[in-house]
């Protein structure tokens, strides 16, 4: 390894170009983005004072300091706007959402791990298959499907179970319906890939010793299979706190989302301030989910070798 | 752990499966309907297909799309290739904590709140919005996806090789040329298909940072469908999901050629 790096100028450029590279691109936005949310909105080019100006020096700094402030916080965060029951909104729609996965992905991803080892293959391209096609299209073939005059609708009442069209569309319901849709692969993989690493002697053993399978299932499998589960949860439930065009397209007028309303600040009442605000807040709810989901995935590649 | 399928692995299979497929397939054939309703059935016809020939606004939307997805990840998969091999061969760097919160925190991040930023960022620096900050954003979030993925080939894969070449007094430049990329290559392949998908997928983040001139096909798409459903989308929905279905049976093909001569290769060396 450090042979491999022993022309250091070598080593110092493959580090430097994409580390410069997401410093730049990843975490300099954000700071920009935390500065804003201090800011006060502006008729003017960029819409935001104060604006920050180097060749003030020092006592252009301390201007600038005195200048910010925790307005947008006080917006946000004030009962009436909104702001709080979106975000309370969107952990209770991706925790139910998660649930719903791990109850519809789980089976599938053991099935999948139970399956002959030269099926395999193809059924994890089947899983990753419709995760290729566009996100958007996915979404939009549901509005097809729930919509009043849509297939589901259509089929029930040929069966004759019901007389009217169900209201399927443009409800939480259907934003339930959608995340599992589109996030599925994202819960599945991580649960096959712990599932099919698992040791089927243990299994075995406790057959041989008078186990019932349900109780082996709960005992041995499922704890194995925990940090796929941890896995999988939090590569769905990040996102989809943030989620937006989920919950735009499916959802109704009253689902409240928290991506929903930063674009709606930003598009609609064209606060770059407030938005900004929205989006600190957002990380700091999801900023202790982020660093155990990268604690996590980089120990899986660490572990890998 | 593979063993015999239980009746109940079997229906969860076959139900998950159903409920992945039935919605795309359901609006591929739709797209084929002759009626304008997009769920009655009215017989078999084209023309759905003939109309988007000639709206020009999403065939130039399209071409936007095509060429931002190109570009960027193009130099998605070379930043996102340098950064996996700078986590996995260096061992600690200064600063490699924050090196590696920011390769895998881009894969989990609300894109509402990374499509701000960036945007914040160009109108900081006084860029002019359109096709190249696009591109800009695209590269920054498709190479974490592309170094998460080259990453899990080049841990797996034999170091022994590349020792030798060292040993053997071969430049660290050449033995990755020689040596390591071709072992690593399938990862780097799938590593640019998977960034040119995303790009041409993103519709929240190219929302954010584009400009006037550079509408993309997705934002096309998604104007539209807030308008409701019409045969047209589906129509060029079906397309897309087309041209994805060849290129992903095309790599899997050649990945599976590619492992084939690899090991036809191992057997010939051990003779």
């Amino acid at each position: 390894m450090a042979r491999a790096g022993s022309t250091g100028r070598g080593r110092l450029l493959v580090i430097a170009i994409p580390y410069l590279w997401l410093l730049a691109l990843f975490l300099v936005p954000f700071l920009i983005v935390v500065k804003i949310s201090l800011s006060q909105d502006a008729l003017a080019q960029p819409p935001y004072t104060p604006v920050f100006d180097l060749a003030q020096g020092w006592a252009g700094f301390k201007d600038f300091v005195s200048q910010l402030s925790l307005d947008n916080y006080g917006y946000v965060l004030g009962w009436d706007n909104g702001f709080v029951e979106a975000y309370g909104s969107s952990l209770v729609i991706a925790s139910i959402s998660t649930a719903l996965l791990l109850l519809v992905g789980y089976p599938i991803a053991y099935a999948m791990a139970r399956a002959p080892k030269g099926v395999q293959p193809a059924l994890l391209m089947l899983v990753i298959l419709p995760f290729w096609t566009s996100f958007l299209i996915r979404v939009y073939a549901w509005i097809g499907i729930l919509s009043p005059e849509g297939f589901l609708n259509q089929g029930l009442m040929t069966l004759g179970l019901i007389d009217q069209p169900l209201e399927l569309l443009n409800t939480d319901l259907a934003v339930y319906i959608g995340i599992v849709y589109s996030y599925l692969p994202f819960m599945v993989l991580p649960l096959y890939s712990a599932l099919e690493k698992l040791d089927g002697t243990l299994l075995e053993a406790a057959q041989d010793l008078g186990c019932p399978p349900f109780k082996a299932f709960w005992s041995i499998t499922f704890p194995l299979s925990l940090p796929g589960v941890a896995a999988g949860a939090l590569l769905c439930f990040i996102p989809a706190v943030g989620e937006f065009v989920i919950p735009d397209l499916l959802g109704g007028s009253d689902t409240q989302m928290i991506g929903k309303s930063l674009w709606t600040e930003f598009t609609a009442n064209r606060s770059w301030t407030a938005s900004s605000a929205v989006a600190v807040l957002l990380l700091v709810v999801l900023v202790v989910p982020i660093v155990i989901y990268q604690n996590i995935q980089a120990r899986q590649l660490e572990a890998g070798k | 752990m593979s063993s015999r399928l239980s009746w109940f692995n079997v229906t969860s299979l076959v139900l998950g499966f159903a409920f992945l497929y039935i919605p795309i397939l359901l609006l591929v054939l739709y797209s084929f309907n002759a009626s304008r309703l997009v769920t009655v059935w009215a017989g078999f016809s084209t023309q759905w297909y003939v109309e988007l020939w000639q709206n020009e606004q999403l065939i130039d939307a399209f071409w936007v799309t095509l060429r931002i997805a190109f570009l960027s990840s193009l130099v998605a998969t070379v930043l996102g290739t340098l950064a996996a091999i700078a986590l996995t061969r260096y061992g600690r760097f200064p600063g490699r904590t924050v090196f590696s919160g920011m390769t895998y925190a881009p894969l989990v991040m609300p894109e509402v709140i990374t499509g701000l930023s960036l945007l914040l960022l160009f109108v900081a620096m006084g860029l002019e919005r359109g096709f190249w900050t696009v591109t800009l954003a695209h590269i920054t979030f498709t190479m974490c996806f592309v170094a998460v993925v080259v990453q899990s080939r080049l841990i797996t894969f034999d170091r022994s090789l590349e020792e030798a070449a060292l040993d053997l007094g071969c430049t660290p430049l050449k033995t990755f040329f020689v040596i390591t990329l071709p072992l690593i290559l399938p990862a780097v392949i799938s590593g640019f298909m998977l960034a040119f998908t995303l790009s041409m997928d993103d519709l929240v983040i190219a929302s954010f940072t584009t400009g006037p001139g550079a509408t993309t096909l997705p934002m096309r798409i998604y104007s539209q469908v807030r308008m409701g459903v019409t045969p047209e989308i589906n129509a060029i929905c079906s397309i897309l999901i087309g041209i994805v279905a060849v290129i992903v049976l095309a790599a899997s093909l050649f990945a599976k050629r590619q492992e084939a001569l690899r090991r036809r290769e191992e057997l010939a060396a051990r003779g």
